[in-house]
């Protein structure tokens, strides 16, 4: 027998890197909200590489943070080492990355959940989701406590039906060696949502004490102070390095001889896995001309002795997996505390999905995270952050949020899976954004803040600074626009210090800010603002300055394309009434059902005359209810 | 709606002595006002008709004699500002018209798109929705039909390399981006980058180039042949006209009457133009003078400059040189028959890279030179259509011009010192303009190509 164990708005499932930004993005809007965890003790555990963030993903990470999020927060408090990635090239792709402590971050995570107001952490395994008429009611655990809401929140990541894999060894496990879920797997597939096999996988973690550091390269971290959050007042400077070393041609010979013995040769493994992290077997046997392979060396803590090693991801059996690294310089005689595994697990069809997450067969009913068949934290963080600000909005009739491409890689990244969905699990690449020029790491802030304040999700005294903030950025750009500097003796020596050409004539500050050579700095000495402006508002200024002209570019697309999304498709809309209309594209747009016309233009196999052809539907349905 | 200025063709084509080139949008009218040389269509009334010249925007120079009926909105087809060029019929005033407009910016107006408009302003009646939408897919199969017809199955190849060719450059800078700590691939610079980007804008130009030629061969070469009286144009004309097998085509316009004779010289078919004036008073110059001839110049891709051997060299023929500079141009040293008085070293000097050639079409002497200078001057000295690839398609050309305009743009952001990354919009855009020529425009292959070179990953 069930009992009544409680009411919500909103329940999570699950209380990995979607779950955690769910429950508390929920909460924060006010909702009632309760997250439910197979085990309080592995919250936001990282059953993979030591590390958040990089290039897309850290940009990602600020994103959730500039929408009150608790990521970038928590690893700031918790990293061994940090770095901005990319420094050379142009800020579009800069981007952070930092090595966490694991179990600190677990700790802090956890301590800022508990303090969250309106959310409850409770233990349990849920076993079933409740759902009427289509209609999400609840959940119940394997206790039979049965918890309702209206709006119920899956984040599963690899969880359900989960199978470990190592050499011919195999059985049901979620990562870890944590229970797995089988009874939410079919369920979901009674409900009619079509799912899918993936599969990923890790390296094995070995003990310190053990590697010979000599034989390997150390790759330190940086002293300058840096963070993901805005929020961020207090740095760690004391840094950890992590170290390089190298397969070669006789861990490859290893492997090779070995082949048979893995279970991504032998058929066991059936899932599809990611082709961006690819196994050592697969590395090795995909590109056999290349001598050898990259191996990072990456401390899992600041209190821990495991290392994990990046770049010998496999799936051969334990033994193997030691005689591979007998050959590796530096990790002879490496002590394995953890053998790497694959694991092959469920995954939602995202294109089921709404923009808002919402599954579209079941009211109410979200997914997030890996569950949607992405990899990554980062990604899991962002998905889970928009799941839970509108589930929130669901129960308590407030507005959703979708964010478009142009406005963030979260927004990049939920209309590719709702839109086109994935053939293996999805990454976050800075290539899949087309307006990559105005997703930077650096104007985060400046998308979403704005946005996260309406939302209720930024505290007042956090949105009052972002405003100073923006407001001393557009003074002095418009200052630097205006003011002219002239060719005097002074002036052409600290320009030609800078190495750029004298002046032939005087100038608008902001040309000359425009040449390559020239900097915010130089600009600080030729013509001095009156007001105080911090690093971040300085790197603003000249970013916006230098790269007006292709901003601008960028703006006029995004223009067209935000045009293309304010054509809303009604949902009473039946594709197959529509004369002319190919029937592939109908087929795919009765799946997809896009929420506009920009969206349905993005629906792979609707070519330009099916969205014509869709916009004269449209039009003539607008017509038929005005004059009717 | 989408107001931007589209443009076609809106008669049938080849068929009909006036032509008619229909522009519609906001700009419309400013559009072809920047064009035209006559009134001020901005400031004419509406519905009304206007005879002026169209001028090249990419030269400065005059294309064409046009009519231009400016129509403003809302009384029009498409309920929005409509301005019609008519000019002569045929292939070849009627594609220039078109490419002009379309240089000067206005967009290449997909299938059915004027009537799409015309419905979605309300001007057509809701009753005829599906006969729109039916004409809209009509029109966008034939189309595609014609398209796939007008290209080469060796365009389609080459495109296909230059795409790839792009493809390998962009994914080694994502490469870059996405793992900077991979080691196994060299940095992409602007100086790589410059390399490879080089590559791709001069083949770029050779097809843009063999659109000219293919046009060439489609509507024939414009040939004008000039010079003094009495030096033997006209014996000149009588010679190709005999020689070759002539077409004589009478084009009765809006604006002027012209006879245009077709020859084809060694597989390059002439138009000649002009013919008439020549044929009428035997001596253009003293009938219309210099200015006149400069005209006639400019509307030509061949100049068959025309001296008396056994003359000197006159003021107005050095005129006709500095008339005809730069110009692909042929010089005849005719009347050979007759004693020497020509600086022949002069000339040549005058003429410069241009060939000189000596003839005495009376006596049907130095026509064979004559037809290789012909010949060569287009092909290089090759003639064999068979081996060469054609861009004939408005919008391929179209498109080509814009792949060239973003390279360019690449080229200039890169001598700026711009950021790869930020260099490489334009030169993701040049990859996606080629796409569409070849009807291939999946956003994921960037990402298959990235994982397909390099080995990547944890």
């Amino acid at each position: 027998m069930t009992y009544d164990a409680g009411h919500y708005d909103v329940i999570v499932i699950g209380a990995g890197h979607a779950g955690v930004e769910a429950a508390a993005a929920s909460a924060r809007r006010g909702a009632k909200t309760l997250m439910l965890s197979l085990n309080l003790d592995m919250i936001a555990f990282m059953p993979c590489n030591p590390s958040i963030g990089g290039p897309a993903k850290g940009i990602v990470v600020r994103e959730v943070d500039a929408l009150g999020g608790l990521m970038g927060r928590v690893i700031d408090k918790t990293h061994i080492q940090m770095r901005l990635l990319n420094t050379r090239k142009g800020p579009a792709v800069r981007a952070l990355r930092a090595q966490a402590d694991k179990p600190l971050y677990l700790k802090e995570m956890k301590r800022l959940l508990e303090n969250q107001e309106n959310l409850t952490l409770r233990q349990g395994m849920v076993e079933k989701i409740l759902v009427e008429d289509d209609q999400v009611k609840g959940v119940v655990t394997e206790t039979k406590a049965a918890y309702y809401a209206p709006s119920v929140i899956v984040t599963t990541g690899t969880f359900m039906r989960g199978r470990v894999i190592i050499g011919d060894l195999s059985y049901e496990s979620g990562p870890n060696n944590q229970r797995p879920t089988v009874t939410l797997s079919e369920q979901l597939e009674e409900l009619g949502i079509e799912m899918v096999r993936f599969k990923t996988g890790t390296p094995m973690r070995v003990n310190s004490h053990t590697i010979d550091y000599s034989k390997t390269e150390i790759q330190p971290g940086e002293t300058e102070p840096r963070s993901f959050s805005y929020e961020t007042t207090e740095f760690i400077t004391d840094q950890i390095p992590c170290w390089l070393t190298y397969t070669n041609e006789t861990t490859h010979e290893v492997i090779n001889e070995n082949l048979g013995l893995s279970p991504m040769y032998s058929g066991m493994i059936k899932g599809t896995g990611p082709r961006y992290c690819p196994s050592i077997e697969d590395k090795v046997v995909r590109f056999n001309d290349k001598p050898r392979h990259q191996i990072f060396l990456e401390p899992e803590g600041r209190d821990t002795e495991e290392v994990y090693v990046q770049g010998l991801s496999t799936s051969l059996p334990e033994y193997v997996q030691k005689q591979m690294m007998e050959t590796v310089p530096g990790l002879e005689n490496a002590e394995i505390m953890r053998a790497g595994y694959a694991i092959e697990y469920d995954s939602v069809v995202p294109t089921q999905l709404w923009p808002t997450l919402e599954t579209k067969q079941i009211d109410g009913l979200f997914t997030a995270g890996q569950i949607n068949g992405t990899s990554g934290y980062e990604e899991a963080a962002g998905q889970g952050l928009m799941a839970g600000i509108n589930a929130a909005a669901k129960t308590l009739d407030l507005e959703p949020l979708i964010l478009d491409r142009s406005e963030g890689y979260i927004g990049v990244m939920i209309d590719d899976l709702v839109t086109k969905g994935t053939r293996e699990p999805y990454r976050l690449l800075t290539s899949r954004a087309e307006f990559r020029l105005m997703l930077r790491h650096d104007n985060a802030d400046l998308r979403l803040t704005e946005k996260g304040y309406e939302l209720g999700l930024i505290p007042e005294e956090r949105y009052n600074r972002f405003t100073e903030k923006r407001r001393k950025i557009e003074e002095e750009k418009k200052r630097l626009e205006n003011e002219i500097v002239k060719a005097t003796e002074d002036v052409q020596d600290i320009v030609k210090e800078s190495g750029t050409t004298p002046l032939k004539e005087a100038v608008r500050a902001s040309d000359l800010l425009r040449r390559p050579e020239i900097d915010y700095s130089y600009i600080e000495r030729l013509t001095p603002s009156d007001i105080a402006l911090t690093a971040d508002e300085k790197e603003q200024v000249e970013i916006q300055i230098k790269y007006s002209g292709y901003i601008k570019k960028s703006l006029e697309q995004i223009e067209k394309m935000r045009n293309m999304e304010s054509k809303k498709i009604p949902d009473y809309i039946d594709y197959d009434a529509i004369q002319g209309l190919a029937s592939e594209a109908a087929d795919r747009l009765k799946a997809v059902q896009p929420l506009s016309v920009g969206q349905a233009s993005r629906v792979s196999g609707v070519n330009p005359a099916d969205i014509s052809i869709l916009l004269v539907y449209i039009e003539q349905g607008n017509v038929a209810r005005v004059s009717g | 709606m989408d107001t931007d200025t589209i443009a076609a063709i809106s008669t049938p084509t080849g068929e009909g002595a006036i032509a008619i080139v229909r522009l519609s949008g906001d700009d419309a009218v400013s559009r072809a006002n920047e064009l035209f040389q006559g009134k001020d269509l901005t400031t004419v009334d509406s519905h009304t008709m206007h005879y002026g010249k169209l001028l090249d925007p990419e030269t400065g120079e005059i294309a064409e004699e046009v009519m231009a009926s400016v129509m403003r909105a809302p009384k029009t087809f498409t309920r929005e500002d409509i301005v019609e060029i008519n000019c002569h019929g045929g292939l070849v005033s009627v594609n220039r018209v078109l490419e002009i407009v379309l240089a000067q910016g206005a967009r290449l107006a997909e299938p059915g798109e004027f009537t799409k408009r015309a419905f979605l302003n309300g001007r057509i009646d809701l009753s005829q929705a599906e006969a729109v939408m039916d004409l809209i897919r009509a029109k966008t199969d034939r189309a595609m039909n014609v398209a796939l017809k007008q290209m080469d199955g060796r365009l389609s190849v080459l495109i296909q390399n230059l795409r790839q060719k792009l493809l390998e450059t962009l994914a080694q800078v994502e490469v870059n981006i996405d793992y900077p700590e991979y080691d196994d691939v060299e940095e992409m610079t602007n100086d790589i980058m410059q390399e490879k980007t080089a590559e791709v804008r001069d083949e770029i130009e050779n097809l843009l180039q063999t659109a000219k030629q293919g046009k060439i061969l489609r509507e024939g070469l414009a040939t004008a042949i000039i010079g003094r009286p009495n030096v033997g144009k006209s014996s000149l004309m009588n010679t190709l006209v005999h020689e070759n097998k002539a077409i004589v085509t009478e084009v009765p316009g809006t604006t002027r009457d012209v006879i245009e004779e077709y020859v084809n010289v060694r597989g390059v078919p002439l138009r000649l133009v002009d013919t008439a004036g020549i044929r009428e008073t035997e001596d253009i110059v003293e009938r219309i003078g210099v200015e006149r001839s400069r005209q006639v110049l400019t509307e030509a891709d061949l100049i068959l400059l025309v001296l008396n051997y056994g003359d000197e060299l006159t003021e107005e023929d050095v005129k006709l040189f500095e008339a005809a500079r730069d110009m692909n141009m042929i010089v005849l040293l005719n009347k050979t028959d007759l004693d020497q008085k020509i600086d022949i070293e002069r000339v040549k000097e005058l003429a410069g890279d241009n060939p000189v050639i000596s003839t005495s079409l009376i006596q049907e002497e130095g026509i064979d030179q004559l037809e290789n200078a012909i010949s060569s001057t287009f092909f290089e000295g090759e003639i064999d259509s068979g081996d060469m690839t054609y861009v004939s398609n408005v919008r391929h050309v179209q498109l080509l011009k814009q792949s060239k305009q973003a390279l360019e743009d690449a080229r200039e952001g890169m001598e700026m010192g711009v950021p790869i990354d930020v260099v490489q919009i334009d030169v993701t855009r040049t990859w996606e303009l080629l796409g569409e020529i070849v009807g291939d425009t999946v956003g994921e292959s960037l990402i298959d190509e990235l994982f397909s070179q390099f080995c990547l990953g944890k």
